[in-house]
């Protein structure tokens, strides 16, 4: 067994591995629904939607907690237990009021009419693409709350990083691939 | 991290154990476990291989069964059969299948295969069951993950079982549910709540395959065990690898053109309706494209096709290899076109929509990309015949199976290349000819390749063998029967007979194949009774076979013959052993066999 683990001490952890082929699995879900886009925005009856301001609220809001994460992580790797369970939490809050100001955004359109009936648009994708992004959001929301109640319960302390590493790797991927999506509409919108 | 470590981790982070693992990794690994955590909700990758493989063996009853009754009715277009009416109740008044519902028939067939019998029962069973084993790993990269992938596949089987009971009959849109049949309630029964059950049991599917396919990579290429370097890994694994990459980057966009197509369902919106009336009204959708969803079903659905077989043809390199005593022929040859076969999956999905009024210029460029395919294509076949070639060929049942799954494969690949060109397709899309080459090159293959690794890996499976007796009379019965449904339906698809069509009676051109109907129907109802036999067999010789007695029955070089004959979770007792060759070491310097756990010789020649 020492010779195995010798050998595969070089190695990119399995589920770190795992996370990453993950992320791509995900990028090929929304390069799916962008290219849907760039096809379908030549075609008759197309509508181009202003992107509500509030966006560029939840896209600093995000990156703030990108960096609050990131800071949970190392503090987590330096026993500052303390520290890492506020910032933990701040990300948990920052990631809350990111769905919130999405759900903001989408009002904000709808009320302005765009709807999901009738002739196709820009609008149409950017309520199913950003909700999608928002569920990703919302799926590392409830990995946070797990990460983080295991700080209060079992027995035994763990100090292996390797869930918050990957917890981290995740939210700073939803947080590219928001910017990705954000500037995607902007740019071809 | 070690395997080990692995395993406890994850037992301990699932919460859903509470098997305690002796961690030294010397100990036996022979724990009390529950009944449920042992057999139902098990992290074990043997058991949920079976979990997969028992399930697939549910479905495929189902899907052939399907097929068996409307091949009854498709033979003798006339008659009415009181069997149709008990099974399918007012879908068959009278014993005669309604229009609608052999829409509904097909599509289920047709879904129920593809996806559950030869999606998940092939590659879910033999890369949980092979990839730890033959790589040299305890279990997956994440047990817990590979349970759940078992678990969504189990509710996607419930939703899509649950919609053969509902009121308006199951999706009825072909299986490639295209809009905008499949986009409006109105125009079709099966398009109403089948329709929805369709997608939602499709989501759960596409989940379970992309968690599997997760573990599979990671697995892979972090989990190897010592000296276990890529190109030693046994074809099988390469197959299964490559499979789970094409799963991973495909399915996902299938999802995004389902989550699209629920919108236009039931929202309202126009992605892929555009200026069209149904009873006399006209829709408010405008700008919308059926084509666009089918490019994006394509992307997944060509790719799906390889995922069906690159697994068959990994498990057919494997046990050639094995039962001829010889080396594989070019290996790297082998890996190499099974790259090629993955990246081109990925580049000729257009070539199913040749006639759906895709730009010809694209059609060309697809024409091009598809024959493309025949190059690897051909070095598999070319080193499938060179492997055998002058073996010393030991007629097993999977052996059978794997050389019928090279003849298979041939027989249908060759047609794959009159279909690749657009300009025959214009005549041949939508015939028979179709149908029958998509079902002897990747249904009749893929089953193949599946029954040769059922047959070959039984033994590792459940420590006894199958009937061998029996296996012969399925293996020629099968074999037989496979080409005498399919073949004549070239012929069908070149006279024009299109697909899809229940009843030809009052189309007199084509009255000349009524027998021939008639020939294909009787032989299939002899192939599915010999399935069921092998179902039979399957089950009683996992009570009642003949028991292993030796760790390695086929002489093999690979690592799940260095296992206990019944294995436990972790698979090896003590350490898990170290690779020192590649698994095809067969007839070497005046050996039978060298297995891989065997350290080079000084004197030893060169492969």
């Amino acid at each position: 067994m020492v010779s195995v683990s010798t050998q595969q001490r070089n190695k990119v952890h399995p589920h770190k591995f795992a996370l990453w082929v993950a992320i791509g699995s995900i990028v090929m879900m929304f390069a799916g629904l962008t290219s849907a886009y760039i096809v379908k925005s030549g075609t008759a009856g197309w509508h181009e939607v202003k992107t509500p301001t509030v966006f560029w609220i939840s896209t600093a809001v995000l990156i703030a907690s990108s960096i609050t994460i990131q800071a949970a992580l190392r503090s987590f790797k330096q026993r500052a237990m303390a520290s890492f369970r506020t910032l933990f939490f701040i990300t948990l809050l920052l990631g809350i009021a990111f769905v919130v100001l999405q759900w903001i955004g989408f009002n904000w359109l709808w009320d302005r009419g765009v709807h999901f009936e009738g002739s196709s648009g820009a609008g149409q994708f950017l309520y199913i693409i950003f909700g999608l992004h928002a569920i990703h959001v919302l799926g590392g929301m409830v990995a946070l709350i797990v990460l983080f109640l295991r700080q209060y319960f079992g027995n035994t302390r763990n100090y292996n990083s390797t869930p918050i590493e990957i917890m981290s790797t995740y939210w700073h991927f939803v947080d590219v691939l928001w910017i990705y999506l954000l500037v995607f509409f902007i740019w071809i919108g | 991290m070690n395997n080990d470590q692995t395993i406890h981790v994850h037992e301990g982070a699932a919460g859903t154990h509470e098997v305690l693992h002796d961690g030294n990794g010397h100990g036996h690994h022979e724990h009390k476990q529950s009944f449920i955590s042992k057999y139902i909700f098990s992290q074990d990758h043997k058991t949920i291989a079976k979990q997969f493989l028992i399930t697939g063996i549910i479905w495929a009853i189902i899907g052939a069964l399907f097929s068996v009754l409307f091949r009854l009715q498709l033979g003798y277009p006339e008659e009415s059969f009181p069997i149709l009416e008990t099974f399918f109740g007012n879908w068959a008044k009278g014993g005669r299948i309604e229009p609608e519902f052999y829409y509904a028939l097909i599509t289920m067939h047709g879904t129920i295969l593809v996806f559950f019998v030869l999606t998940a029962g092939l590659s879910g069973t033999f890369a949980n069951l092979l990839i730890p084993f033959q790589v040299g790993a305890r279990d997956m990269a994440s047990p817990f993950m590979n349970m759940l992938s078992y678990w969504f596949f189990f509710a996607a089987g419930v939703v899509m079982m649950s919609s053969l009971f509902v009121q308006t009959g199951p999706a009825s849109g072909g299986w490639t549910m295209y809009p905008p049949l499949s986009a409006l309630g109105q125009a079709n029964l099966g398009s109403k709540l089948g329709t929805d059950l369709w997608i939602t049991a499709m989501a759960l599917f596409v989940i379970s395959s992309l968690l599997g396919g997760l573990n599979y990579i990671a697995t892979i290429l972090n989990m190897r065990t010592k000296g276990m370097s890529m190109t030693r890994l046994p074809l099988t694994i390469w197959g299964l690898f490559f499979t789970a990459i094409l799963g991973v980057l495909s399915f996902p966009v299938l999802l995004s053109g389902f989550i699209l197509l629920l919108f236009d369902r039931h929202l309202g919106t126009s992605f892929y309706l555009s200026d069209i009336y149904t009873a006399g009204q006209a829709l408010p959708n405008e700008g919308g494209s059926p084509i666009l969803y089918q490019h994006l079903f394509w992307f997944l659905g060509h790719p799906e096709v390889y995922i069906i077989i690159l697994p068959a043809m990994g498990m057919v390199s494997e046990i050639l290899s094995v039962n001829s005593r010889k080396p594989i022929f070019g290996y790297m040859a082998m890996v190499g076109s099974l790259f090629a076969i993955t990246i081109l999956a990925f580049l000729v999905w257009a070539h199913h929509m040749f006639v759906s009024g895709l730009n010809p210029f694209m059609g060309s460029v697809f024409v091009l990309l598809t024959l493309l395919i025949a190059i690897p294509s051909a070095i598999k076949v070319f080193n499938w015949i060179t492997t055998i070639w002058r073996g010393n060929v030991r007629f097993t049942p999977a052996m059978l199976y794997a050389i019928g799954f090279v003849s298979m494969f041939i027989s249908g690949g060759l047609t794959g290349i009159w279909l690749g060109n657009s300009t025959i397709d214009i005549h041949l899309h939508d015939t028979y000819f179709v149908v029958a080459h998509f079902h002897i090159v990747m249904g009749v293959s893929a089953f193949f390749g599946m029954f040769a690794g059922v047959y070959h890996w039984y033994p590792k499976m459940f420590g006894r063998y199958m009937n061998n007796t029996l296996g012969y009379i399925h293996f020629w019965v099968t074999l037989v029967g496979a080409y005498l449904i399919f073949w004549p339906m070239h012929y069908m698809g070149m006279a024009g007979v299109p697909r899809r069509y229940l009843d030809f009676t009052i189309w007199k051109s084509f009255n000349q194949f009524n027998d021939l109907n008639r020939m294909i129907t009787v032989v299939s109802i002899i192939v599915f009774a010999v399935n069921l036999m092998f179902v039979f067999n399957f089950f009683y010789s996992m009570f009642k076979g003949r028991k292993l007695r030796t760790q390695n029955p086929w002489n093999a070089n690979t690592l799940e013959w260095t296992t206990p004959i019944n294995p436990g979770h972790g698979n090896w007792e003590g350490e898990i052993p170290e690779v020192h060759r590649w698994p095809y070491d067969y007839g070497k310097d005046g050996r039978d066999f060298i297995p891989q756990t065997e350290p080079v010789g000084p004197n030893e020649s060169k492969h």
